[in-house]
Parts: structure tokens; sequence; C-alpha cells
């Protein structure tokens, strides 16, 4: 019988020849990541003392500072300052800081590579699936347990394949199509699964904009989200001077609990309504008018070049609503550059945008642009549950890069492709 | 511990992420002081009233969301005596386990009103509520995850372990 990727990935790393769904196994653990936040300041650093253990493989461990940086006081700096140290005193080289959220990073700097192990304190850490990489967000505890000595038990998990075909229309992205399988699924849909992304619509994507799609798997409440490896990863690790890797796929007799099938040709723009990731609607449906008082465009699921790009082609010769805000974080330094060689970041600031450091601060609420009582937020991140962005009387819409550039110029909720 | 658990049921609805049980907000303070706003985007009193002991009692999905610890680290800190909810998000699931806290599902939560004395059975896989003298099903913890919950969690685990040599150390692998 034949496996899923999922059930490859975990079989190769438990040693065992096949896993089935259901088996749990103790799985060798290719890459740990670990962020500021969520990382060695929590139940981490003082429970390896407690412990009296080491890292097992400090090159197997990667930490990146990113929810609060650029720090917006002494607490936060604090937090950044002790990451480092520990990163330092621990012998971790793969640490990073202020140069942006860590699934870009891990993706950016080479990390996550096709059929590899990843976890990492960080429930969207599912997004390096779409490299073929079996990656998944965990808590502190088992971070330790990884950091003594390696691995971690998993129960093999099984897989919903969901299958996409057609390509989009004009004014749909690739985060319509992630809405649009969370609202079928659900929030709690895919719990302890793997969620497989695949067909025509998803080979015809670029990396930037699966990554958007599997950055989102856990909203589902799925431990991984997956996708093939085709030519467009071989081409994203060829830039890096990594690969090409063994192609990964599930097997065509594999066994999946449940297929669900879409058709990108008639998929228009969603959003996910208030307050919850699931509470998907056609745009149109979501309340025409609705004042927008803060878009945002940025995370480590809608700030890579793709979305920047798309938002600056809908603006361009535009201007940002009068007292309404546009906030853009590109998803990492390196895209914040190549944005400003093409002249994407000229375009939005022309138009009226600001734009900002890379960094999780504004999707989390910790800095930079936090909402008010009332204010309505349309935004390119992954959650938009009460009390995150700032108020919990405060309002926030998902939206793709191009919702989130139309409700900028609009200064309410609008169909995007009334601007094309 | 035993295998018994008593306290007041203190009742959510579905869904409880956890934005709304850590506030992403306070995560800066110490988990004690982030403790002390948990729940209060939806509920400002909660942790004010709360008591040791009380057992939340919740619907669908409990803990949604991130993977942060301090979500469970916050209930913990209030002294929670167990958690019951129709169904538990994968990652808090895990987490709350291994930090020493009992989860159990139980299909029949919105049986139970806030207040109600309630009484969990985790090896029998009961509930029983006292306040309206009924029986739920709810499941059971396994032995060795009882045995988890009961020595505090997975680092008071390894630490028994470590100190028995049960558990290699880095070196010894190599």
């Amino acid at each position: 019988m034949g496996m899923t990727l999922s059930e490859k990935i975990i079989a190769r790393a438990s040693g065992a020849q096949s896993v089935k769904a259901g088996d749990i196994v103790w799985a060798d653990v290719d890459m740990a990541m670990m962020d500021d936040i969520l990382g060695p300041r929590v139940e981490i650093a003082e429970r390896m003392v407690e412990l009296g253990a080491e890292v097992w493989n400090p090159d197997k461990v990667v930490i990146i500072s990113d929810h609060y940086t650029p720090p917006a006081n002494a607490k936060q700096a604090a937090i950044v300052k002790f990451t480092r140290d520990w990163a330092q005193a621990h012998g971790v080289e793969n640490y990073y800081e202020y140069i942006g959220p860590c699934h870009q990073i891990m993706v950016e700097k080479g990390h996550v590579l096709p059929g590899s192990v990843v976890m990492g304190t960080d429930s969207h850490t599912c997004m390096g699936g779409a490299l073929g990489a079996f990656s998944s967000g965990i808590g502190s505890t088992e971070m330790v347990g990884i950091l003594v000595n390696g691995q971690i038990w998993l129960r093999v998990p099984e897989t919903i394949r969901v299958i996409w075909e057609g390509n989009f229309g004009e004014g749909v992205m690739a985060k319509d199509l992630s809405l649009a399988t969370i609202g079928k699924i659900g929030h709690a849909g895919a719990t302890y699964k793997t969620v497989e992304y695949t067909g025509s619509t998803i080979d015809g994507l670029n990396m930037d904009e699966r990554f958007c799609i599997t950055n989102m798997a856990v909203e589902m409440g799925a431990k991984a989200g997956l996708m093939n490896t085709d030519a467009v990863t071989d081409a994203f690790f060829a830039g890096m001077g990594k690969g090409p890797f063994e192609r990964l796929a599930s097997d065509g007799d594999a066994v999946f609990c449940e297929t669900l099938r879409f058709d990108a040709t008639a998929l228009g723009p969603k959003v996910s309504c208030p307050h919850e990731v699931d509470n998907v609607l056609d745009i149109g449906d979501a309340g025409k008018g609705i004042r927008v008082d803060q878009a945002y465009l940025g995370s480590c699921t809608g700030g890579r070049y793709t979305d920047l790009s798309m938002a600056a082609k809908l603006i361009k010769g535009k201007k940002v609503k009068h007292g309404r805000r546009l906030l853009v974080s590109p998803a990492s330094k390196n895209i914040w550059e190549q944005a400003a060689k093409a002249g994407i970041l000229k375009t939005l600031s022309e138009a009226g945008a600001v734009i900002m450091a890379p960094t999780c601060g504004v999707c989390v609420g910790l800095h930079s642009g936090i909402l008010a009582d009332g204010e309505v937020c349309v935004s390119s991140t992954n959650r938009n549950f009460v009390g995150r962005m700032g108020s919990k009387k405060a309002f926030t819409y998902l939206g793709s890069p191009l919702t989130v550039a139309a409700a900028a110029i609009a200064g309410e909720l609008v169909d995007p492709r009334e601007f094309f | 511990m035993q295998n018994m658990r008593k306290g007041d049921a203190y009742i959510f609805g579905d869904n409880i992420n956890t934005d709304i049980i850590s506030p992403p907000q306070y995560m800066e303070l110490s988990a004690a002081e982030a403790a002390k706003y948990a729940m209060s985007a939806i509920d400002t009193e909660f942790a004010s009233t709360v008591k040791p002991g009380d057992i939340i009692v919740a619907g669908n999905n409990f803990g949604s969301g991130s993977s942060r610890e301090l979500a469970p680290l916050s209930l913990r800190h209030l002294q929670i005596g167990a958690m019951v909810a129709k169904t538990f998000a994968r990652i808090f699931y895990r987490n709350a386990i291994n930090l020493g806290l009992a989860v159990v599902e139980c299909a029949d939560t919105d049986k139970i009103k806030q207040g109600d004395a309630i009484n969990i059975d985790f090896a029998a896989g009961t509930l029983y509520n006292e306040t309206r003298n009924e029986t739920y099903p709810c499941s059971k913890l396994p032995s060795h995850i009882l045995a988890l919950v009961q020595e505090g969690g997975l680092i008071e685990h390894l630490k028994k372990q470590r100190g028995k040599n049960n558990l290699p150390s880095p070196e010894a692998r190599d």
C-alpha cells in the first residue's frame, strides 16, 4: 500500500520502512526553531537548567527574534536580549533578529528542506510544508524534549487531500484560495491531520503564493499543510545554491481520509470576518461599505514579494483615502530590498503607505500598528481573533493583499476587482 | 493525586482561542503576571473570580490558535483543577498535559452550568455532576498520561527519569 507524503517523511525520520496514519513513533527532528516571544524565555531556559541538559545539536537549532523587533518598550527589548544571549551561550549560530517573521526567514535561509522534519514553537511553522517538509508548531515543553535529545513523538496524521483545479481570475490570489479552503473545512475540521494541497492550481503557483496557503493550515486545526515538490521548488532552492532534491509526493495508492475538490476558476475574493478565521464570506456578502481605518499589508502570510507587487500594481497612481492608513511590513529584509529595488516600496509610499520594518508586531498586536476601540482593520495576516491586533473592541477582516490595497484606497471594504 | 478531581465548573463557549486565554499584549510580562489577564478579552472577571481547583468547562475547539504554552501556563498559575471541553485544539491539548494539567473531552458539556460541582474520574472516564445528580461519559486519561499529570508534567517526569539514568544524556548517544 502506498504512503501519503506525511507518512513518507515520518517513516524516514523514525527509521521505519513504512508507517501509517495512527501509528505513534519517535521521529528525529532535522531542525528545531524558536522565536523570541515563545522562545527560550518561556519554560525552556529554566527547564534546561533544572534538567542539567545541553542542546543536543546546536547546528540543528534556529532562533529568530521577530515578534518583539524592533522593541516597543524595555520589557520587549529585554526579551530580545535574553533570546540573543541564550542563543550565543548555547552555541546556536543560526540566530537572526530584526529581519522578519521566523517562518519566512526559515525558508529564505534554507533551513527547511524537502523531506525534513521541522518543529517550531510557533503555530504557523506549518508554512514550511509548501517545500515538502513535515513542519509543525509545538509548545515550549515539547521543545525542551527536542533540545535534550533531538526527538519528538508524533502520531502519524491522517491526510485530507485538497485538490484545486484551474487558474485564478483577475483580482484573485492564493490568499482567497486559502480562506475558501478554511471556510469549507472549518476551524477544527483538520485537527491532528495533514492538509495536502494539490492540483493544477497549486502547480501553477510560485513559492510566495504556496507559502501563503500552507501558512494557514493550522487555522483548520491541522498539524501540517503539505505540498508536492516540483520544478518550482527546485528553482526556489537553486536560487540559494541548494538542491536539486528528490521529488516528493504522495503515492497514487496512498490512503486519504477525505478528498475535497475546488474550482479556482469560480473563486472570487474572500474575507474572514470578525472574530473567527473560518467565518469566510465572499467579499460582496461581507457588508459592502464597511469603513476601514487601517489596511495592513505584511506578515509571514501576506507580506512577500508577490503580495507587495500585486498591491502596488493596484495602488499605482492612486492615494490612500484621507483619514485612513495603509501600513506595509515586508515579510523579510530581503523582500524589503527586492521590493525597494523594483520600485514597489516607492509606489506604495507615494500612494500614502507607511513602510515599516519587517516584523510580527502588527499581526499579533505587540507594537507598530495597534488598533483602538471600534477601529476596523483589513489585514493580509492569518488571524482575526478578538483582541489580537489591539483593542478587544476592534474588528479585523482577513483578506488578500489586493483586498487590503483596495480597502486602503476606497477607505472601506470593497471588491478589488472593481479596480481592474 | 488520585484518579479523581472535584471542583466547581467555570463555563465557556466554543472556540476559546489562545489569544483569548493569554492575550498577546500581556505576553511580555512574567507568566504569573500575564495570568491576571487570562480570558480578559471576553471575561474581565475571570482571573479575579476563578478559584483554585475550579474546573473549566467549554465547548468545541478549546485552545485553538497559537502554540504558546503561556495559555495553559496562565491557567496553571490560576490553579485550575482540570479542563473539560467537547474538543480541544491539538497543540493546546499536548501543552496542557505537558504542564501537568488534566484535560478530558466530554460531549455533554452543555448540560453543565456555571458553579455546578463536578467530579471527574479520569481512569473510569466519567464526569459526575453533583449539583444535578447526572453522570456523563468523558474521555479517559491513559495510565501513562495520568501518571505524567500526577507527577506535575513532562519536565518533572523527565527529572525523575534522568535521576534514574533512564534518559541518555546527549553525550551517551554519540
